[in-house]
C-alpha cells in the first residue's frame, strides 16, 4: 500500500497545510470585506510583511540567546501578530478611514488597498530583498517519520514540525474565534455590523470599535498565516498575487463575511488545489492488470500541470461565480 | 481656471520635460521614449472608458496588453517552415477536432434536461463529461507539443502584415473581455477586480508555459514593424515613423472617444456609473451597456498592448509584470483625470517620461546614499542594492495612487462636469 502513503502524503497533508494557510488569510478577507464592505488587495502582502516582521524577531531572539523547545519563528509569532494588527490600524488610520469618511464608493477603497499593496511590497522587497530566506537559520527542522508496517508500507508518513504547529494553530484559532463571535460583546457587535451597518450604528454599537477589532484579527491572522507558511517552506518576498488570488477565491467560496465559510472555503480551495495536481494513474498502477488490453494507464494523469496552479482558484471562482454567487454559506452579495 | 488655459499650459509644460529629456538624452532616446509613451497612451484610453465612463476596477491590464502582444506575435511573425513541413500541423488539426468533439458533448450533456433527466443527474454527467474530454484533450495535445517543441521549436507565425496582427490583439482582447464580463458585471466591481487580476495572471502562466506557442521563457524576436525598421534607414528615421503610426493611432481613437462620449450613448453610461438604479428605472439595461464598455476598453489595450510589443520587437512573457502593464496605466489614468479622454493621455505621456527617467535617478539617489553610509557610519550596502533601489519605485507608485485617491481624487484634468440651470 506504498500507494496509498503517498497518497496520504501529498494529498491529505500538503492540502491540510495549504488549506490552513488560506483559510488564516480569507477570514481576515471575509471580515474586512464583510464590515468594511470592500476586498481588501493588501491582504497578501501583509501576510509578507507579517511573516518578515516574525523572522525579524527571530533573528533578535536567537541572538539574545533565546533557546526554545519550539522552532524561534513559531515562538517570534505573537509579537510579529500584534506588530502587524497595530501595523494594519494604522494604515486604516492613515488612509482607509479618511476615504470612508469622505464617502467615496467602496471601489475606491478597493483602488486605495491596491496603492498600499504595492506600497508593502516595495518596501519588503527594498528591505529584504528578492531571495527566499529559511526561519531555521540556527537550528534544524524536525521531520516526524511514522511507519505504518500494519499496511504493508515500505515508505513513511512524513510530516515536519512546523506542518503540526500549522494545523493545531488553526485548530485553536478557529475554536477561539468562534467562542469571540459567538460569546462576546465585541464578537456579536461584529456579526451584528457584518449583517447591517446602518442596523448596528443605531442600536449603540460603537462602529469604530468594531473596525478595530476587525483589522486586529485579519491582521493578526494574517501574520500567522504568512509566518507559518514560511516556516513550512521559506520565506519569499515575492508571494502576493500567488497567495492573494487563492484567498479571495476561498473568501467568496465560503461566502463573504462568513468565517466559517471563510475556513471551508480555505480547505475547499487547497485540497481542490492538491487533487488537481496530484498524478493520478500513481493510485491506478497497481490495478494495472485489472484494465482490458487496449486500455493502457497513461504515466502522467494529473488535471493540472504544476505550472498552471493558478488557474484553479480562479476556475473555482469563476464556478462559485456563476452558480451561487451567494457562496457555499449563503453569504452576502455585494 | 478656464479649462482650455488649464490644458494648455499643461501640454506646454509636457513638452518642455520632454525637450529636456531631448536636450539630455539625445533624439534617438527622447523618441523610444514618447512611442512607448504613445503606446500607453492607447492603454490609459482603454483603462479610462472602463473606469472613467463606467466605473469599472480592470486589475489585469497586463493580461489584455499580452494578449495583443501575442496575437501580433502569431499573426505577423514569419512563417516557420519546419513547423509546417513536419507532421505537427496535421496533428494540431487532430487535437483541434478532439476539442471541438469535446466541447460538443460537454455541451448536449448540459441539455440533458430537454430530455426528462433531473436537473442533479445532468449537472453531475455533464462535470463527469467535462473532466474525461479535457483528460483526453491534455493528453493528445501533450505529444503534439513536444513533437512541434523537438522538431521545430514551435509554430512560428503567419507571416502576415503588423496591421492584421493588431486587429487580431484587439479582438481576441475583447474576446477574453466578454467572457470575464459576462460572469462579473451582474456583481459589485470588487469581483470584476478580483476575476481580472486572476485572469492577467493566467493568461501569463499560458504564454510563459505553452512553449510550443511562444517559444516561453526562450522569447520571440525580432517582431516586424510595421514600418522599415532601424536597420533599413537608422534609429531615429524609423522610431519617428512609428511614432507617426501611433499618432495617428491616438488621433484616430480620440476622436472617436470624444464623440462617443458627447454621443447619446456616453451620456446613458455616465448615467449609470453616476446612479445605477436611477438608470435602470429609466430601462437602461445596466449590465449589457456595462458589457459593451467593458469589451470595448479591453479591445483598445489588445491593440495597444500589441503597439507596444511591436516596437520593443521582442516577445517574452517573462517580461508582463502587473506594476508596468497595469498599475502604471492605473497611475497615468487617475494622475491624469478619469474620466477625460484628453487627461488620459496627458497622463500616459508625463508619467511614463516620469517612470522612464526614475530609473537612473533612483539609481543615482541610492548609489549617493551608499557612499554616505559608508562614509559617516561604516554601513555596507547589501550587494543586489540595484535591484532593490528599483523596488523603491514599486513604493512610489502604490504611495501616488494612495495619495491621489486622497487628496485629487479627480486628477489634473478633471472630467469637465457640465451644469444645466
Amino acid at each position: 500500500m506504498n500507494e496509498l502513503v503517498f497518497f496520504i502524503n501529498k494529498v491529505v497533508i500538503a492540502g491540510s497545510v495549504i488549506g490552513s494557510i488560506y483559510a488564516l488569510g480569507a477570514i481576515g478577507v471575509t471580515l474586512i470585506f464583510g464590515i468594511l464592505r470592500f476586498a481588501h488587495f493588501a491582504h497578501g502582502d501583509m501576510m509578507t510583511v507579517g511573516a518578515g516582521l516574525s523572522l525579524v524577531v527571530a533573528v533578535l531572539l536567537a541572538e539574545a540567546g533565546v533557546s526554545t523547545p519550539l522552532p524561534i519563528g513559531f515562538v517570534a509569532m505573537p509579537i510579529a501578530m500584534v506588530l502587524t494588527a497595530l501595523l494594519a490600524i494604522g494604515l486604516d488610520r492613515t488612509f482607509y478611514k479618511p476615504l470612508r469618511d469622505a464617502g467615496v464608493r467602496p471601489v475606491v477603497l478597493v483602488m486605495a488597498s491596491v496603492g498600499i499593496m504595492l506600497m508593502m511590497q516595495g518596501l519588503v522587497r527594498l528591505l529584504a530583498g528578492s531571495s527566499t530566506r529559511s526561519f531555521f537559520f540556527s537550528e534544524r527542522k524536525d521531520i516526524f517519520r511514522i511507519d505504518l508496517p500494519f499496511l504493508e508500507a515500505r515508505r513513511s508518513l512524513v510530516i515536519t514540525e512546523p506542518q503540526v504547529l500549522l494545523i493545531a494553530f488553526t485548530v485553536v484559532a478557529v475554536v477561539a474565534l468562534h467562542f469571540f463571535l459567538t460569546r462576546t460583546r465585541h464578537g456579536k457587535a461584529m456579526r451584528a455590523m457584518s449583517d447591517n451597518a446602518d442596523l448596528a450604528r443605531i442600536t449603540g454599537i460603537n462602529t469604530e470599535q468594531v473596525v478595530w477589532m476587525t483589522w486586529i484579527i485579519g491582521g493578526g491572522l494574517a501574520a500567522a498565516g504568512g509566518t507559518l507558511l514560511s516556516l513550512d517552506v521559506t520565506f519569499k518576498p515575492d508571494l502576493s498575487f500567488n497567495i492573494i488570488l487563492p484567498i479571495f477565491a476561498a473568501a467568496i467560496v465560503g461566502g463573504i463575511g462568513r468565517p466559517y465559510g471563510a475556513i471551508a472555503g480555505g480547505f475547499l480551495v487547497g485540497f481542490t488545489e492538491t487533487l488537481a495536481i496530484f498524478n493520478w494513474s500513481i493510485l491506478l498502477r497497481p490495478f494495472d492488470a485489472l484494465f482490458p488490453a487496449w486500455l493502457e494507464v497513461p504515466a502522467n494523469l494529473a488535471f493540472v500541470p504544476t505550472e498552471y496552479k493558478i488557474t484553479i482558484p480562479f476556475f473555482i471562482l469563476v464556478a462559485v461565480l456563476v452558480w451561487r454567487p451567494t457562496g457555499l454559506f449563503k453569504g452576502r452579495v455585494l | 481656471m478656464n479649462t482650455r488655459l488649464r490644458d494648455t499650459a499643461l501640454f506646454a509644460g509636457l513638452l518642455l520635460v520632454a525637450l529636456g529629456v531631448y536636450a539630455m538624452m539625445g533624439p534617438a532616446y527622447t523618441l523610444r521614449m514618447v512611442v512607448e509613451a504613445t503606446c500607453y497612451a492607447i492603454l490609459a484610453l482603454g483603462l479610462t472608458i472602463q473606469w472613467g465612463y463606467a466605473g469599472l476596477f480592470n486589475a489585469g491590464i497586463m493580461g489584455f496588453v499580452a494578449l495583443g502582444g501575442a496575437m501580433t506575435m502569431l499573426m505577423s511573425f514569419p512563417v516557420n517552415q519546419d513547423f509546417w513541413n513536419s507532421s505537427a500541423p496535421a496533428g494540431l488539426g487532430r487535437v483541434l477536432l478532439i476539442a471541438l468533439a469535446g466541447a460538443a458533448l460537454v455541451y448536449a450533456a448540459s441539455r440533458l434536461h430537454r430530455l426528462g433527466v433531473s436537473r442533479g443527474l445532468r449537472t453531475a454527467v455533464t462535470v463527469i463529461v467535462l473532466a474525461i474530454a479535457y483528460l483526453v484533450f491534455m493528453n493528445a495535445l501533450t505529444p503534439v507539443a513536444a513533437e512541434i517543441e523537438s522538431t521545430a521549436g514551435f509554430v512560428g507565425g503567419l507571416g502576415l502584415p503588423v496591421g492584421i496582427g493588431w486587429i487580431a490583439g484587439g479582438a481576441v482582447a475583447g474576446l477574453v473581455g466578454y467572457f470575464i464580463g459576462r460572469i462579473c458585471l451582474g456583481l459589485r466591481s470588487d469581483y470584476l477586480a478580483i476575476a481580472t487580476l486572476g485572469i492577467a495572471e493566467i493568461i501569463k502562466a499560458l504564454l510563459k508555459n505553452a512553449d510550443w506557442l511562444t517559444r516561453g521563457t526562450l522569447t520571440v524576436s525580432p517582431l516586424p514593424w510595421p514600418v522599415p525598421a532601424p536597420a533599413e534607414i537608422g534609429f531615429v528615421g524609423s522610431r519617428a515613423a512609428y511614432l507617426a503610426v501611433t499618432a495617428v493611432l491616438i488621433v484616430a481613437i480620440y476622436i472617436l472617444l470624444q464623440r462617443a462620449y458627447h454621443a447619446p450613448w456616453g451620456r446613458m453610461m455616465r448615467a449609470i456609473r453616476d446612479n445605477e438604479t436611477a438608470a435602470e428605472s429609466m430601462g437602461k439595461d445596466v449590465n449589457r451597456r456595462r458589457l459593451e464598455i467593458f469589451v470595448l476598453g479591453c479591445i483598445l489595450m489588445g491593440i495597444g498592448g500589441a503597439a507596444l510589443i511591436t516596437f520593443v520587437r521582442i516577445f517574452d512573457p517573462s517580461g508582463f509584470v502587473p506594476l508596468n502593464h497595469t498599475f502604471l496605466v492605473w497611475v497615468m489614468v487617475i494622475l491624469g483625470g478619469a474620466g477625460n479622454n484628453l487627461g488620459a493621455i496627458f497622463g500616459a505621456l508625463l508619467i511614463y517620461i516620469v517612470w522612464t527617467m526614475s530609473e537612473p535617478a533612483t539609481l543615482f539617489a541610492f548609489h549617493l546614499m551608499e557612499q554616505y553610509g559608508r562614509d559617516w557610519f561604516g554601513w555596507q550596502p547589501p550587494a543586489d542594492l540595484d535591484s532593490r533601489a528599483l523596488q523603491m519605485r514599486v513604493f512610489i507608485i502604490g504611495l501616488t495612487i494612495t495619495l491621489v485617491l486622497r487628496y485629487a481624487p479627480r486628477g489634473l484634468m478633471p472630467e469637465p462636469v457640465k451644469h444645466v440651470d
